[in-house]
């Protein structure tokens, strides 16, 4: 009884808490550093901060969209490594040009999102089963054709054939390239590539219809269905558009890294979908959305990025991960959920 | 006068500012069935919640067989003898599990109930609380294969086996049809007999003229009437709940049209007589009938969502076989579905986003959606139909039910359409609100054939200039909302027909 008297007059602080509360953090944490840690505030930190967190960002904002139509895609971070593996492979092994590279990973995100909406939708597996079932064919998939092995020049193949075709440099420079940005070679391509898409993704869910019945298909699926919403065509589309940003990812990975490494992108889907899910915290949106979900990396990166500059080990990042998407989880769903009527 | 089972006195319930319980006296006695009546936000729930221990009373006491009763939580009020039935059956059953431990849930969930489960012994104790309540049932079978009535049934069993003192069922036929109904009161009129006090909340006339020995009528929070003597004056009864006569609406019926939808010898359903019908223009109709009459059929096949199995339809002269909503949509049929809030509300939407979701086409340049032209589209409709609100901006979830609705009415009415089917409109929706609504309706049908599914008699005769009584998937009576003989309607409505002696299964 006593904490119904005095609700009133917090309710406007609580209010503020949960919509500014997690940007705020954020600037906390970054004055903190920037004080207490040397080099933290220069422009060279802010980039490799964007850098380091620009795969998972695209592979997030992917995530959002299948998160927007209520649905789960587990199988982005295989479809990022198969990327990773099948541009490689076209490179390599088939000695095929940049360009061919980047469009079989595209066409191939394309296809394993519309197998994953097929499933859903038509075959009426449920989500989180279909794309994990997915996820487990693809990370089998992309060994088959090198035997388990992670394709390089010079490796021999299971036929005997040696390979000699190279990673072009108008591929490696996907990777490598910076722009010049008031710095001579600052913003590395993968920084422009997440902003570009974070920005156009983010246009597609809060500025076009599209985005906008999405958004009514995953609060009320029967009633956008009612309102004349072509509802499947909806969800197929955003496990598409996971598909082809995961493989987006997965050729930005393969640039930077110049061989098709199969032990690359572990940690690709448990970091993305931590994003996706701590952008629910930011504004108070208590819904996937663009803008959150690329807060949520930046949050992840400049936690990580101020910890080891701090000298803290590395073992302890997923730790610190884990205790970030916990508190922004309990930001969106205990403290939003109040007063939400009787 | 049997024994007083439960005693409140001045129970006063309050929310923030608002008063929903404004100090509530009232006797329950044993062996006899109270129905609770009144509008949305007459505080009927709240009371069920006080009683069965999810609010606690701001002030005021109860008395259970003159032992004070105040409980704090929900299993306190069960051990107590308090059991409540909920509007939702499916909160009642667990639908994957068998009968026998659906019916022993309770106890299995009680604290030191033993670890290992022993089935042999579940199963009889199972079949012992069946056979106690006359259900006849195999215990072994899942709960989901069984169909609503018996789910109402065994989630009662469950909590007869309580053995209790009070029974509380809140809108238990809402999704029932009138045979499954007729097990529900014959299992009551047992459980009257044995003594148990029941307090039955409902809006149906029907059920309350079956079930009920005494009715109580509320509004705004108070106890407006009590009737006990019998033969007992439902009118007054309403009057009391809704505070006023119901008022005679006066309908003018406009120059018949000419028809824009028609079906021809459709058959709703193989071996349903077919119907024929024309829908004129400027025309509003109330479709009438029971739970399981063919209504919802009906407005299914004419939005699209469900083919005749013969037959065929025509608009405006032309053949209209829609394959699916959006088909309907762009001919301009509108269906305003019932059970707003699975089939309509978009929660986390605000009133804009709600109204302007069918039609964004329209207020889009390009794929890109204009906010302002949305925000106009919501603020007509806001003043048109006087929605309660703040702004534009109100997420829908903050309004009340009746405001809720007015929004679903709304998003179809912003638009024109040929045909509009309003499914339900005033379900669940407060006395001012319906005539608002209503009045709406009537307003804009102009230029349009609107028809309304109307479970409840008086909703229909308060919008329609003609109604249509529906019974076994087929048309029972088409009626001129003129000087109409209600008795001959409630006589279609319940399947008897004119000539005579035969009668129904259902």
């Amino acid at each position: 009884m006593q904490t119904d008297t005095h609700k009133r007059p917090k309710l406007g602080a609580l209010d503020l808490a949960i919509k500014y509360g997690f940007l705020a953090l954020l600037v906390g944490l970054v004055l903190f550093f920037s004080l207490f840690t040397e080099g933290f505030a220069s422009p060279y930190s802010a980039v490799f901060i964007f850098q380091s967190v620009s795969i998972t960002g695209i592979l997030a904002l992917g995530v959002t969209a299948t998160l927007v139509v209520d649905g789960f895609d587990l199988s982005i971070g295989s479809v990022a490594t198969t990327a990773l593996m099948l541009s490689s492979y076209v490179l390599v092994v088939w000695e095929m040009s940049a360009f061919a590279a980047v469009v079989a990973c595209l066409v191939m995100g394309a296809v394993v999102g519309l197998i994953n909406g097929f499933l859903i939708v038509k075959m009426r597996v449920p989500d989180l089963l279909a794309t994990l079932g997915m996820m487990f064919l693809l990370v089998g998939l992309q060994r088959i054709p090198t035997q388990g092995r992670s394709i390089s020049t010079g490796m021999t193949l299971p036929d005997g054939r040696v390979t000699e075709g190279v990673f072009p440099p108008e591929f490696l420079a996907l990777g490598r390239h910076r722009f010049d940005f008031f710095i001579d070679r600052l913003i590395p391509v993968s920084v422009v590539v997440l902003l570009v898409i974070a920005f156009l993704v983010w246009v597609f869910m809060e500025k076009t219809r599209h985005g906008r019945l999405m958004y009514a298909i995953g609060s009320n699926e029967r009633a956008a269905e009612l309102a004349g919403t072509n509802v499947n065509r909806y969800k197929v589309l955003a496990y598409v558009i996971s598909g082809v940003l995961a493989s987006i990812g997965g050729i930005l990975m393969a640039a930077r890294l110049g061989r098709g490494d199969i032990a690359s992108g572990n940690n690709l889907l448990l970091d993305s979908v931590a994003a996706a899910l701590i952008g629910f915290a930011v504004l108070g949106a208590a819904k996937p959305n663009a803008f959150g979900t690329i807060v949520g990396a930046l949050f992840i990166g400049i936690l990580l990025q101020g910890l080891t500059m701090m000298n803290a080990p590395y073992y302890t990042q997923d730790f610190v991960k884990g205790a970030v998407l916990v508190v922004a989880l309990v930001f969106t769903f205990a403290l939003s959920r109040r007063g939400g009527g009787h | 006068m049997q024994k007083t089972a439960v005693k409140l006195t001045g129970i006063t319930k309050t929310f923030g500012e608002n008063k929903v319980l404004r100090g509530i006296d009232l006797e329950l006695a044993a062996g006899q069935v109270t129905v609770l009546m009144g509008a949305n936000g007459a505080g009927k729930s709240t009371l069920v919640k006080v009683l069965c221990g999810v609010h606690r009373a701001n002030g005021g006491d109860i008395t259970l067989f003159d032992q004070p009763f105040h409980p704090t939580t929900p299993s306190e009020a069960i051990r107590a003898g308090v059991v409540t039935v909920h509007q939702n059956i499916n909160d009642g059953v667990i639908p994957d599990l068998d009968i026998a431990s659906n019916l022993m849930l309770d106890n299995l969930a009680a604290p030191g109930s033993g670890f290992f489960i022993n089935n042999r012994k579940i199963r009889a104790q199972a079949r012992e609380i069946a056979a106690r309540m006359q259900l006849d049932v195999d215990v072994r079978q899942p709960v989901s294969e069984l169909n609503l009535a018996d789910r109402q049934l065994v989630s009662i069993a469950r909590a007869m086996a309580h053995k209790p003192k009070l029974l509380i069922l809140d809108e238990p036929t809402s999704s029932l049809s009138a045979t499954e109904a007729t097990r529900l009161f014959d299992l009551l009129d047992r459980l009257r007999d044995s003594g148990v006090a029941i307090l039955y909340i409902s809006h149906r006339m029907s059920d309350i003229r079956r079930i009920a020995d005494r009715i109580v009528s509320m509004r705004d929070g108070k106890i407006s009437g009590v009737f006990n003597e019998k033969p007992l004056d439902y009118e007054a009864a309403v009057n009391a709940m809704l505070g006023r006569a119901m008022s005679e609406v006066d309908i003018q019926i406009p120059a018949k049209g000419t028809p824009i939808l028609s079906l021809k010898n459709v058959e709703l359903r193989s071996g349903a007589q077919p119907i024929n019908l024309d829908m004129n223009e400027n025309e509003v109709i109330a479709i009438t009938g029971l739970v399981g009459s063919g209504k919802s059929e009906l407005a299914n096949l004419i939005f699209g969502l469900q083919a005749p199995v013969s037959g065929q339809m025509q608009l405006n002269g032309t053949p209209y076989t829609p394959r699916n909503q959006r088909e309907a949509i762009a001919k301009g049929v509108f269906l305003c579905p019932k059970d707003r809030g699975s089939n309509a509300v978009v929660q986390g939407f605000d009133i804009t986003r709600n109204i302007s979701l069918p039609f964004l086409k329209r207020h889009s340049r390009g794929q890109f959606l204009r906010p302002r032209s949305e925000r106009q589209t919501a603020q007509a409709s806001i003043e048109n139909l006087g929605i309660v609100c703040q702004s534009t901006h109100d997420d829908i979830g903050a309004l009340s039910g009746g405001n809720q609705q007015k929004v679903m009415v709304a998003r179809w009415l912003a638009e024109p359409s040929n045909v509009l089917v309003l499914d339900e409109p005033f379900q669940g929706v407060d006395i001012q609100a319906r005539r608002d609504i209503g009045e709406k309706i009537r307003e804009t049908a102009k230029g349009r054939a609107t028809i309304v599914m109307a479970a409840e008699m008086d909703e229909a005769i308060e919008i329609a200039d003609r109604i249509i009584v529906m019974f076994d998937h087929t048309i029972a009576g088409d009626h001129r909302n003129e000087n109409i003989d209600l008795g001959q309607v409630l006589a279609q409505v319940a399947g008897q027909k004119q000539t005579g002696n035969e009668t129904h299964a259902n």
